[in-house]
């Protein structure tokens, strides 16, 4: 049994953030969840999936963040309570829903999730969702440990039920991906029927439809939703204070950097001097409540990562109050104390803390981290991302770089989000030459298809996964299509969303649930709309790359689907199709004349450059069996002998 | 010798005194006692910071892990961070030169991580088998020779032990069970107050049963490899 379904309560468990959050969700008696994958955020549709039997619960997989918060608000229509999980960019897709959603009010508890990646650490940009709270003027939680995003998701619910608004629960990447202690309370019994009321009058919030408009009635509701809120978040026990009555220093913070700020007010001694304010209730702020701990001091740092949210919004308080609690010092972003990019941790706020206290801090001996830099630095080589050894998108984009070179007109790619963005970067020959959001590829390529007026003849190719597909490629496919732009669209299609854990997706014949579903078939799609279809194994090297030379040639929109199981899929993981050795005779080392093709351009992690030898070696602890270097060799010294 | 734990003035979140007494017995070194878990992609370092903090967790300690994955980790340096305390909830990161064992699956992977994390009484425990970079690879950096790492890691470190873990793994059938005998050699260790029983019952509950044996041989398999080491 899932210990996320413990019944005994008080019992402590070692869960991951996101875990925590579903154990709030379903100790709120969550009915309807529904995401799109997106680091750090999967684990939480994930995991209820797979209890989502046991617990009566409907849990799906959506195309897109968009869909998933219409599904989700369905239920809340319908008077269930529902979670809509996403990765912080998902909430850039599903804004527009959103904002209108934000106006028409909602029944049941609807709490959106969205998780953070500040620093990037899975991500290619570190945009954050606090801002959308305030454009959108719905309230926003944040919690600062592992206990509290059990706890503040469990009350979302309930808070969201109250004012009749959505409510979203801000988590990052240090909180979702990170675990602690959580202690459990009752799991209830869920007995919510799902119901749509709708045929009351038009303006009637309990029993009328559900839409935004008219807008001069419903925003004014709106915001008087949130003025309760802000009363409701002055009481709140998610906002705590730690430290001296009267402070020589007040941190303000929220989230993960509470845990960074309270360890380095520990490292430098400081818990007597300098007062700790946490923010679980970042929107609205309590004014009241910030009014309360800007008296106690004159001096104010702001601990939060990348932009200036709190520190803004706290100033603002502090000027409308000034005439009481007097004129304060701010540190934080503004004054370059703390970095306006990039995720925070404890050293960072300890150099803030004793720079502002003049506080001596001294993390490292001197010399002995001058001596450990050293040795880091000469002696432990970059590592540098790479596709994982059996990966097709090696393959593909091989095959895309040859097919490129052989056309000699000065081609590229345009990138799209997955595992295979790595083609930006050597890993996949360098060969993305764009790379923004979810479909952003072939959006992008379709424009440049369309520049021949311009005397422009560079050959443009666009790349997505299978699950991207889905996501947001089909509109640009319509208009790339619809308006003849010349590209091909290549599909690296490995059989499910695999950078994220191998969640299915509408291509493939199964659900969240583990139920049997209809697969849409990406070829069937793309050939009705009208491309011109074909379907390869990027493994087969030869056969790909004169099928993509042939389509760059041709005009129009052509789709070469590349089929090949990605290599960590549990199908695949673990088991070689073919064992691979280097025939020592063969392999002539450097006077081969290709300048080692297989380890210095190839750069696949199981095949090594042995340097005293001079020779190529098969690490066979690494090596996954795809067979590809057989085919890169041109003396054909890389043996493949197949795995019965 | 530096004092690294030397501040006496704890906020209310980390009570003096209390905290280890709280405990069943006294039995960490440091509290917060910091581990790192380190190694490259696809390693299982993820999974061994999931069995050695859930054994911990039985042992009543409160742990936090601090752990990056996804895609920004295919092929490159892992890293898991986990606090064993006797009083709460730390921060995710641990803070710089504060980590008291590294357990290695990677040799070059616990000479990069001193440079942030090491002090001279730090513990390290490394697995010897390389994993080449892909720009060893391909010929632009160079690695360093296994003597010199391990010069090198005790000029830097209160202790070393080096296993080749890999090896081992290799024999028991598995190259992935070498995460677990780096497990094993981490109890082996008798830093912590953790053993086979501990693992049993975690592991059970992490993997299919058929898997379950394998795993424990290659758990008692390390803890000997690092008590022999130690003797």
């Amino acid at each position: 049994m899932s210990k996320l379904l413990e019944k005994k309560i008080g019992t402590s468990h070692l869960l991951m953030g996101n875990e925590a959050i579903v154990r709030g969700a379903l100790e709120a008696g969550v009915n309807v969840a529904a995401g799109y994958p997106g680091t750090p955020s999967s684990e939480i549709v994930e995991s209820l999936s797979k209890i989502a039997k046991k617990m009566g619960l409907y849990v799906e997989w959506s195309v897109n963040e968009k869909v998933s918060l219409e599904v989700a608000a369905a239920a809340s229509f319908a008077n269930l309570r529902a979670l809509c999980p996403m990765k912080q960019n998902g909430v850039n897709v599903a804004s527009d829903f959103l904002l209108h959603l934000a106006l028409s009010g909602i029944r049941g508890g609807l709490v959106l999730v969205s998780c953070d990646d500040p620093g990037a650490l899975s991500s290619v940009n570190e945009g954050e969702s606090r801002h959308f709270a305030r454009l959108l003027e719905i309230p926003l939680l944040e919690p600062g440990n592992f206990q509290e995003a059990k706890d503040m998701t469990k009350w979302a619910f309930e808070l969201s039920e109250e004012i009749k608004s959505v409510v979203m629960l801000r988590s990052v990447t240090r909180m979702s991906h990170a675990s602690g202690s959580v202690m459990f309370g009752p799991l209830p019994e869920t007995g919510r029927k799902a119901y749509f009321k709708s045929d009351g009058f038009i303006l009637d919030l309990e029993t009328g439809p559900v839409i935004s408009a008219p807008v001069g009635y419903r925003h004014p509701i709106q915001q008087g939703k949130i003025k309760k809120v802000r009363e409701i978040f002055e009481e709140s026990p998610f906002n705590t204070y730690e430290g001296p009555e009267i402070s020589d220093l007040l941190i303000i913070t929220s989230s993960a950097c509470t845990l960074y700020s309270r360890e380095a007010i520990h490292l430098l001694c400081l818990a007597d001097r300098v007062g700790l304010l946490k923010l679980g209730t970042t929107w609205p702020l309590p004014p009241k409540l910030l009014k309360k701990y800007l008296a106690t001091t004159d001096k104010i740092l702001i601990v939060e990562e990348v932009l200036p949210f709190l520190e803004e919004h706290v100033k603002v308080i502090a000027a409308e109050e000034a005439k009481e609690i007097g004129a304060k010092t701010f540190y934080g972003k503004n004054d370059g104390t703390i970095p306006m990019n990039g995720e925070l941790n404890p050293d960072i706020v300890v150099k803030a803390l004793s720079h502002i206290m003049g506080v001596p801090n001294e993390p490292m001996a001197p010399e002995y981290e001058k001596k450990a830099q050293l040795v880091a630095f000469t002696m432990a080589p970059n590592r540098e991302q790479t596709f994982c050894p059996g990966c097709p998108h090696r393959a593909s984009f091989w095959n895309i770089h040859k097919a490129l070179q052989l056309d000699n007109r000065q081609g590229f790619v345009c990138g799209d989000i997955g595992c295979y963005s790595m083609a930006a970067i050597p890993a996949g020959f360098s060969t993305i030459r764009t790379l923004h959001s979810m479909g952003s590829g072939l959006g992008v390529a379709s424009g440049f298809g369309k520049l021949d007026m311009f005397g422009m003849n560079q050959p443009v190719l666009a790349v997505c996964g299978d699950s991207t597909f889905f996501h947001a490629v089909l509109p640009p496919l319509v208009n790339a299509i619809h308006h003849q732009a010349n590209v091909t669209l290549v599909v690296l299609d490995n059989s499910g969303t695999a950078m994220t854990g191998f969640q299915p997706h509408p291509g493939l014949n199964v659900d969240a649930m583990g139920d049997k579903a209809p697969n849409l078939d990406i070829a069937e799609i793309c050939r009705v709309m009208g491309a011109n279809v074909e379907i390869r194994d990027p493994f087969n090297l030869e056969a790909t790359q004169s099928t993509l030379n042939q389509l760059m040639t041709e005009s129009g929109v052509k789709v070469l689907i590349l089929r090949q199981v990605c290599a960590l899929s549990p199908e695949k993981k673990g088991k070689k199709k073919f064992k691979m050795q280097i025939d020592k005779e063969k392999c002539i080392g450097t006077d081969c004349g290709c300048n080692r093709f297989c380890t210095r351009i190839l750069r696949c992690p199981g095949l090594v450059w042995d340097k005293d030898e001079k020779k190529a070696w098969i690490d066979e602890v690494i090596c996954a069996g795809c067979g590809i270097c057989s085919d890169v060799c041109p003396s054909g010294a890389i043996i493949r002998e197949e795995v019965v | 010798m530096r004092d690294l734990f030397g501040c006496v003035s704890l906020g209310r979140h980390y009570p003096r005194g209390g905290c280890l007494s709280a405990m069943k017995e006294q039995n960490i070194l440091k509290d917060p006692y910091n581990i790192i878990i380190t190694g490259v992609g696809g390693q299982g370092s993820v999974m061994a910071s999931r069995v050695l903090s859930n054994m911990l967790s039985l042992y009543g300690f409160k742990i936090t892990i601090g752990e990056t994955f996804g895609a920004s980790q295919r092929g490159g340096s892992v890293m898991s961070h986990i606090r064993v305390s006797g009083c709460g909830t730390w921060s995710p990161q641990i803070p710089k030169g504060r980590a008291n064992l590294v357990v290695a699956l990677e040799p070059v992977e616990s000479l990069r991580v001193l440079m942030t994390y090491g002090n001279p009484e730090i513990c390290i425990l490394a697995n010897i088998r390389p994993t080449y970079p892909v720009g060893v690879i391909a010929g632009d950096l160079s690695y360093p020779e296994p003597e010199d790492i391990d010069k090198t890691l005790h000029t830097l470190a209160g202790q070393v032990l080096l296993i080749d873990a890999t090896k081992e793994a290799v024999e028991l059938g598995n190259p992935i069970l070498s995460n677990i005998i780096m497990i094993g050699a981490v109890c082996g260790l008798g830093l912590l107050p953790i053993g086979v029983k501990e693992f049993r019952s975690v592991i059970q509950n992490m993997i299919p049963a058929k898997h379950l044996e394998i795993n424990v041989i290659a758990f008692e398999l390390g803890q000997r490899k690092s008590i022999v080491k130690i003797e």
